[in-house]
């Protein structure tokens, strides 16, 4: 694969009215083509500022940022704008001309030059594609937010981008909405081959799209890889806090702060978290250990979700049996790759 | 009908050509000095809007020359202005007196304030919306004529509205220092010769071509607005 965006020690400062802010400091990524790279950070943490040098919204003080292996602080202005006609960008507040129809908000966004036939039968191809067609005429406050950002992706997409920029371009929509965005860029992805990077506060649009993440904390990146690795083993404190958003099994710890009965082991029990933390495992391990080492299995937590083809997530369980058995279970499920974590036992 | 008119304006009905000639120069004055300061207007305020700190293109010179003009002219009183102006109206205009005398100061005293005018409704132009167009890769040009003042006509037609009444008002002014019009009309007759009922029916015209002007803009911003 080839890269798309490479950047390598970038640095950014903001001067502000109390002194110097440091927006970015020595960031590096590799995006490659075909990736569907999210960007997560709480807000402030400078992933905005980020996805703005990839396009030269923002111009950066320190390292480099190359786009198709061009480096977008060299470019001159009009060389610069070439860049964008192949970067597509979409906006959390959609950012359509209140006073043109959907058509013409598309087509607005046409570079170089094409006649009206050429441009029109393009735009309706767009907008077939995003799923329009019908409301061609409309104008963006007569749509829902989700058919705006419909119409954004359609405007992104008008100069054939081989890079898509999406900056919370779903942090205003409902869930149901939102997974309908996520599915449709997944959608343009593997149909026009889009390099995408995401920009989100939300782990949960990571888990359910893109192949790799970088977190990003103060204007550095704490940690990046592909999602399965970083859902699974999540290492610095941030990504834990984000990865623990997407999954209910740390409700245990609430249960055992209110030493609610359901958590607490009687003689015998093992009160167990199972965590899926490699992509291998398919095995019915469940019953499979029920089984053959003879002990109950009792489920009282389970979030298990697929990412990347892969079972992700773990079970919180309560496993009842012969204590030298259920020693046993623990080996085998830790040589399955399963991660293993004895919350208590009597 | 008539024999009221006669009996309610005696003045005005016997100075019938007059008053009407007065009517023409007013409504002369209002749309050339209109239009040339609309122009003018609106170069100034696109210029102040993207040379400002911040904006497309910063430059704080040509930011603070035009920005520091406009204040120092609208700081000076209008009638203080026409009159102070006169010699260079008459080196312009070649005249200083008359509708052609009154442009020119009428232009200059109306014009900043209708670039402030225009250059609040350009910051009313959502700043994601000129984002949105630099992300497409739109140069200055095409996003100061396609975003800023496309997407601003409504907010433009409403301030050239609010300026064009106080233009009209402008003209009644430049009649005092030799200006027709109007103003000049009443002036003459109803305030140095005690004609009331001049003074009563200028005041009617003026109060129905401001109300005609503030229609007009209603229906243009129904139109335009999405």
């Amino acid at each position: 694969m080839s890269q798309a965006i490479t950047i390598r020690n970038l640095t950014k400062k903001y001067s502000s009215e109390d002194g110097e802010k440091t927006a970015l400091s020595g960031v590096n990524l590799d995006i490659e083509s075909g990736d569907i790279y999210g960007i997560i950070g709480l807000s402030g943490a400078g992933k905005s500022t980020l996805v703005r040098c990839i396009n030269g919204l923002e111009h950066y003080d320190g390292g480099t940022l190359r786009v198709n292996g061009e480096e977008v602080a060299k470019l001159k202005p009009k060389d610069l704008r070439a860049l964008r006609s192949n970067v597509g960008m979409i906006f959390q507040s959609f950012n359509l001309m209140p006073s043109r129809t959907v058509a013409a908000n598309v087509e607005l966004a046409f570079r170089g030059k094409a006649d009206a036939r050429t441009k029109q039968a393009r735009v309706a191809e767009l907008l077939e594609l995003v799923g329009l067609t019908e409301k061609t005429d409309a104008y963006p406050n007569e749509l829902s937010g989700g058919q705006q950002q419909r119409v954004a992706i359609a405007r992104a997409l008008v100069n054939r981008p081989s890079i898509l920029l999406s900056d919370e371009a779903t942090s205003a929509l409902d869930p149901t909405t939102t997974k309908s965005i996520l599915a449709l860029l997944r959608n343009l992805h593997d149909t026009l081959g889009l390099t995408i990077v995401i920009i989100t506060h939300q782990m949960a649009v990571i888990k359910q799209i893109c192949n790799k993440v970088a977190v990003i904390d103060h204007g550095t990146i704490v940690e990046k890889g592909d999602v399965f690795d970083i859902f699974a083993n999540p290492k610095a404190a941030l990504t834990k806090a984000f990865v623990a958003t997407t999954s209910n099994l740390d409700k245990v710890h609430d249960l055992l702060d209110e030493h609610s009965p359901l958590v607490e082991p009687q003689p015998g029990q093992v009160l167990l978290r199972m965590n899926y933390i490699a992509k291998e495992v398919s095995e019915a391990l469940v019953s499979h250990i029920s089984r053959e080492f003879s002990i109950d299995v009792n489920i009282i937590f389970a979030d298990i979700d697929i990412v990347e083809d892969a079972p992700l997530g773990g079970l919180v369980v309560m496993l009842k049996g012969d204590s030298q058995k259920a020693n046993d279970a623990l080996v085998y499920l830790k040589e399955r790759n399963i991660g293993i974590e004895v919350i208590d036992r009597a | 009908m008539l024999n009221l008119l006669n009996q309610w304006f005696p003045n005005v009905m016997s100075r019938l050509p007059e008053f009407f000639d007065a009517f023409v120069q007013t409504i002369i004055m209002v749309t050339v000095a209109g239009l040339i300061s609309f122009v003018l207007a609106l170069i100034l305020g696109v210029a102040v809007t993207i040379t400002k700190p911040g904006g497309l293109h910063p430059n704080k010179i040509v930011f603070n020359v035009i920005d520091k003009l406009i204040n120092l002219f609208r700081s000076i009183p209008f009638i203080i202005l026409a009159a102070s102006l006169v010699p260079v109206t008459r080196f312009i205009m070649g005249t200083a007196i008359g509708t052609k005398g009154a442009l020119f100061p009428l232009v200059i005293g109306i014009t900043p304030f209708f670039a402030r005018q225009i250059q609040s409704a350009l910051a009313g132009i959502d700043s994601g919306l000129i984002e949105a167009a630099q992300a497409m890769g739109m140069g200055l040009p095409e996003i100061i004529w396609r975003v800023y003042l496309r997407e601003a006509i409504p907010s433009i037609i409403r301030v050239s509205v609010i300026t064009l009444v106080s233009l009209i008002d402008m003209t009644a002014v430049v009649g005092v220092v030799g200006g027709g019009g109007l103003g000049d009309f009443a002036i003459r007759y109803g305030y140095q010769r005690y004609m009331m009922d001049v003074t009563i029916a200028t005041i009617i015209v003026l109060v129905l071509l401001v109300g005609l002007v503030e229609l007009i803009g209603r229906l243009l911003v129904e139109i335009t607005e999405p």
